[in-house]
């Protein structure tokens, strides 16, 4: 388990996070998701020591991550892989090379049995048997972070880091990408904590999600609760919905399907039973993992809205007026 | 008779001179290459984007390294004259020459060495770091292993550069082609000689530049 508790950095006297307070647990896929600036590559950095940070405490089980220690910053290093945007492997090492070279940072003999039939298994992990000894000029950009994916999981870590490592990628080879981390975390029961800026990277394999916008984090929990129906201003900024394109006379009611409510013929019924005449403006159905949330915004004249709420409620239908 | 006999004499001359040239620059290659190797890496740790930045270090090391590469061959060749007399035994000859021409090429080396070892992706750096590599191991098996190409190509950057200088050398008596060709072609009007040695040090840098290119592609 991973503790992050009220963790402070500047540069140069720059607030870039501000009092961060987080609970990972293990087994999880976690999703750190803001603008870009927001400090969460920052604080993803904090958590394996490539930066420090002025106060608070990030605790990995019961092992503070202090970068002064440098013993044992490296012991906890080595039970966190990290996967980056831009890949970054080494131009003249192949395949097989980087992903063996954390190896040889822990001077770990490459050249047992063991040890090659362990790298070859990871390379098989994410699919790339057949580019055993291709350089990463060869690769694509899919198969560059497979590569790196594989690397970061050579030390055995019991956590996986990944710093925007879809963004990089086009939509389909990031779904490709997300799907092995999910395996990943299934099948090696590694910890995953995803740092992005996309949506749907949370929505696809995330079970917990923390946003950040200015260095703070402004709300953290199940990704469906979190951005469904976001109470933050930033968060619906964030999420760039119903935007400006709504009628600007009437009111304008947005209503929210979590999971069941998806079934039940609402709109229909509501404009049978109420005999009212209304606008469907904007609609939206997402996927967070294995379920769909679905929103939708209707337009009204204004004298309808009592009786629309009412029907609403009495549906149990999740709503609010849209200013 | 004569004509094959003066011909023969050019050659051999000029095969003498060739020999000089590369003894000249193969040795301050060599030399140049091993002694800025180490300036270059303490200015890669020391620089304010390395592994241990420090200013103080990083701009004195620096600011030597331009005084010696701001100092004109010729001057170079002069004033050392009484270092090398003091190294090699003599102040004249191929093997002394090869004391300018090496003290010229170490700042030179070290300047492209280091220009190659920054330009070592920082992500790859930060890469080893979150593995928990040691600095040593980041220098040597990150930023090394990564700039061999670059410091290849600036190593026949250099060579085809001494080539150039150890023409200068023949003034202290270093000889090499180009001494031959301003000796008889340039001052004893033997257009012969000035023709042949231009041509043969035309397809001597060609040579190198393509065994260059050669290596580089086999090696990055």
């Amino acid at each position: 388990m991973i503790q992050i508790k009220h963790v402070k950095k500047k540069f140069n006297n720059i607030e870039v996070l501000k009092d961060i307070s987080l609970n990972i647990d293990d087994g999880e896929i976690f999703g750190i998701i803001g603008q870009s600036g927001a400090g969460k590559s920052t604080l993803l950095r904090c958590i394996n020591g490539l930066e420090s940070y002025d106060s608070g405490t990030i605790l990995v089980d019961d092992q503070e991550v202090n970068i002064r220690d440098k013993k044992n910053l490296r012991n906890l290093q080595k039970r966190m892989g990290m996967i980056f945007q831009s890949f970054n492997l080494l131009e003249r090492l192949d395949v097989y090379q980087n992903v063996a070279l954390p190896l040889k940072f822990w001077n770990i003999k490459t050249n047992t049995k063991e040890t090659q039939k362990k790298i070859m298994n990871l390379i098989r992990l994410v699919g790339l048997e057949d580019k055993l000894h291709a350089k990463p000029r060869e690769l694509s950009g899919g198969q560059k972070q497979r590569v790196a994916i594989a690397r970061a999981l050579v030390l055995d870590p019991e956590f996986l880091l990944c710093d925007e490592a879809t963004s990089a990628l086009d939509p389909e080879i990031t779904k490709e990408i997300l799907a092995l981390l999910q395996r990943i975390n299934k099948e090696l029961g590694i910890t995953i904590i995803v740092v992005t800026h996309q949506m749907e990277v949370v929505k696809q394999i995330c079970q917990k999600v923390a946003f950040l916008s200015d260095g703070r984090m402004l709300a953290a929990g199940s990704p469906e609760h979190l951005f469904v129906w976001p109470k933050e201003t930033e968060i619906r900024n964030f999420l760039r919905e119903e935007s400006d394109k709504l009628p600007t006379s009437g009111v304008n009611i947005k209503l929210f399907f979590f999971g069941e409510g998806n079934h039940k013929p609402i709109v229909t019924q509501m404009a049978r039973e109420l005999g009212k005449d209304f606008n469907i403006c904007w609609a939206k159905l997402e996927d967070f993992r294995e379920d769909v949330y679905g929103s939708l915004v209707l337009n009204f004249d204004e004298k309808d809205l009592e009786d629309v709420c009412s029907f609403l409620d009495k549906n149990n239908v999740t709503w609010e007026v849209i200013e | 008779m004569s004509g094959i006999l003066s011909t023969t004499g050019m050659n051999e001359v000029i095969f003498t001179a060739f020999n000089q040239t590369l003894y000249m620059v193969f040795w301050s290659t060599v030399l140049s290459v091993i002694i800025g190797f180490f300036p270059a890496i303490v200015l890669t740790l020391t620089a304010p984007d390395g592994l241990k930045p420090n200013k103080p270090v990083y701009e004195t090391l620096s600011f030597i390294i331009n005084v010696f590469r701001s100092f004109p061959f010729v001057i170079l060749l002069v004033i050392l004259i009484p270092f090398t007399r003091m190294l090699v035994g003599k102040a004249i000859g191929t093997t002394a020459s090869i004391v300018p021409l090496t003290v010229s090429a170490i700042p030179y080396i070290a300047r492209v060495f280091e220009t190659a070892l920054r330009e070592t992706n920082h992500g790859v750096i930060e890469a080893a770091k979150s593995f928990g590599a040691s600095n040593l191991q980041i220098l040597l098996r990150v930023y090394v292993k990564e700039s061999v190409p670059r410091m290849l190509n600036g190593i026949i950057l250099l060579v085809i550069s001494l080539i150039g200088y150890s023409a200068m050398a023949g003034t202290v008596g270093g000889g090499g082609i180009g001494d031959i060709a301003i000796r008889y072609g340039y001052q004893q009007y033997k257009t012969e000689y000035l023709i042949t040695c231009s041509i043969i040090l035309i397809i001597f840098v060609q040579a190198v530049q393509m065994l260059g290119n050669f290596m580089y592609k086999k090696i990055s």
